[in-house]
């Protein structure tokens, strides 16, 4: 196993451990407003210091945790299960109508600024968390199914696959069968990679105040609400930023891990 | 290539005609009437009737589609509800901010990215390509907004050698660019881990070829060998990706004029959302996605240019 591998897997780890102890217990309620309390510094009763509410940073950044990890969860659950599926049937009808179609309407996805997509959705259908798992989510389809038709093409000149053919079985039993558990690895690796992009999604989304609403935790709007304090309380903004930073640095170097063991067509660059 | 500019051509019709249609169905179909969702529930019916006359309700969907693009091929793009003044005017405004944002973090990025990547490539496995690569992994986990406040922090309100927002117009050319300095590195540091990462690997598959054996071989050192044959090959790959990275920059402003109070295209688009002024949103939101769209063609036909073996593929 690769340094970072190990890195990478125990940072995304103690975050998705925080998110999960929160459903439990968390230091303080964060629901619960103690203005007399507001802006402490890091200390032995709140660790990571204090908000402008009074609010424990530590337990917010725990909740937020939760969501964080959720709404990048979900988003890239969309993108895997719509898009998947759409690169097996584009590679098994390779050369059809069809895969000229989907591949074609991919490119288009591709084409678009996500960002200004996401806002639009938000804009018309409101703010939400759910809006922005959709938000995030769409653009995460295309990676997807480029990345699974890319893979499963090359499978289907193998000699498994025409030995499953003799057999008299499918285009659909091969794709599920056969190819669909020799690119699942690789779907792994690029899950992590969309599930960080989806954690940065988020928190841009919800700094801006288009994700999840109060009183749900996030971390870009702790970051939201930090930016004019940053120069009497800098720990508010700095907590925040650091947990996303961490995680997001925690799943690209566990995904760079993943690959290096699971492709082979990295490993004949390596050496 | 005349064959391959003619079917990237269809494309990107193509492309704008869904654009186009994505975009008036989200704004002008789904929310059901456009004008109470703009007004809210308390609106007066006169109001909402005249919003409706001015946004052409009362007519069918095709002609309102036909309309708004005929529009905004000559430069009509609708009046704004909010500002009372026509779109286009709000456009040509703001766009003397988002367009210089996003081409001055273009530059810097690429001006950071090119040499980390190839002296990564050229001391593959040393100190430098370690610190390099380790920095463009921290570089692509950093959320750019919180690195534009962590600046905010440091230079403007510390070292005060920034504003920390604000923009005092083109007057004094100088004032301006300074302004829009901090901004520009926090759109171009996320951008630039990427590209130097992909200079790095471009330029690896690079070495691998035949053509730097043969240098190599006629005596070349690595590094002579590296800048005078690798370095012009890998630019293709890098190319496609600059042209990405554009559409990023300029939708990424959007966040990043927020931080900075910057008044360019993404602070108008957001101040059109909170005041639910769906004209505005609905022509901005296309004018960036068509920019995009004609980049990235732009892009593609460089690159038939530059690398004459796609020509023929295609």
């Amino acid at each position: 196993m690769s340094r970072g591998l190990v890195i990478g897997a125990f940072l995304t780890l103690v975050f998705v451990a925080l998110a999960c102890v929160s459903f439990l217990w968390v230091p303080y309620d964060i629901e619960t407003l103690q203005i007399p309390n507001k802006l402490k510094t890091p200390n032995l009763n709140h660790w990571l210091g204090t908000d402008h509410f009074g609010r424990d940073i530590l337990s917010m950044v725990m909740m937020g945790a939760r969501t964080s990890i959720a709404v990048a969860l979900l988003a890239v659950g969309i993108g895997m299960a719509i898009g998947v599926p759409l690169g097996l049937f584009s590679a098994a009808r390779r050369g059809s109508f069809l895969d000229e179609i989907i591949m074609r309407g991919n490119d288009l996805i591709f084409a678009f600024p996500s960002l200004v997509i996401a806002i639009l959705i938000t804009a018309v259908f409101g703010a939400s968390a759910v809006n922005a798992i959709v938000a995030i989510g769409i653009f995460n389809i295309p990676v997807f199914a480029r990345l699974t038709r890319a893979v499963a093409l090359p499978l289907w000149e193998r000699d498994f696959v025409l030995s499953a053919r003799v057999c008299g079985k499918s285009e659909t039993r091969i794709s599920v069968e056969h190819i669909f558990p020799n690119i699942m690895n690789l779907m792994i690796v690029q899950g992590t990679i969309q599930f960080s992009l989806g954690i940065l999604a988020e928190a841009s989304l919800s700094y801006i105040g288009l994700g999840a609403q109060p009183p749900t935790a996030s971390w870009g709007r702790m970051l939201a609400d930090a930016q004019t304090l940053v120069s009497i309380a800098p720990h508010v903004a700095l907590v925040p930023g650091l947990a996303i930073l961490l995680m997001v640095l925690g799943l690209n170097l566990m995904g760079d891990g993943l690959r290096d063991r699971f492709d082979p067509r990295i490993k004949k660059n390596r050496t | 290539m005349i064959r391959y500019t003619i079917a990237r051509f269809f494309s990107l019709i193509i492309s704008l005609i869904v654009a186009s249609l994505v975009i008036f169905l989200v704004i002008e179909v789904i929310p059901g009437d456009p004008a109470s969702f703009m007004l809210g529930i308390n609106a007066r019916e006169d109001t909402l009737a005249a919003l409706r006359s001015e946004m052409g309700l009362d007519q069918p969907l095709t002609l309102r589609y036909f309309d708004w693009v005929i529009g905004m091929f000559q430069g009509d793009f609708g009046n704004s509800w909010t500002y009372k003044t026509p779109v286009s005017e709000l456009i040509a405004d703001r766009i003397w901010v988002s367009l210089p944002l996003a081409i001055y973090a273009l530059i810097l990025s690429t001006l950071i990215a090119f040499p980390a990547g190839i002296v990564a490539a050229s001391r593959r496995g040393g100190a430098s390509d370690v610190t390099i690569m380790g920095a463009t992994q921290m570089g692509v986990a950093i959320p750019n907004f919180w690195f534009a406040m962590i600046m905010v922090l440091i230079f403007a309100i510390n070292l005060r050698w920034f504003s920390a927002g604000g923009f005092p117009g083109w007057s004094n050319p100088l004032q301006g660019l300074k302004s829009l300095t901090l901004p520009a590195i926090s759109l171009a540091l996320p951008q630039a881990a990427i590209l130097a990462r992909i200079m790095r690997s471009s330029l690896l598959d690079m070495l691998l070829e035949d053509f730097i054996r043969t240098a190599r071989a006629k005596g070349l050192t690595r590094s002579q060998a590296l800048w005078r044959h690798a370095v012009r090959n890998a630019l293709i790959p890098v190319l496609t990706i600059i042209g990405l990275q554009f559409s990023f920059l300029l939708a990424g402003g959007i966040i990043i004029e927020q931080i900075f109070f910057l008044p360019g295209l993404g602070r108008l688009i957001f101040q059109a959302i909170s005041a639910r002024d769906l004209i505005v949103v609905e022509s901005v939101v296309m004018l960036l996605v068509f920019t995009v769209i004609m980049v990235n063609f732009a892009v593609d036909i460089t690159y038939a240019i530059v690398d004459p073996r796609l020509r023929r593929k295609s």
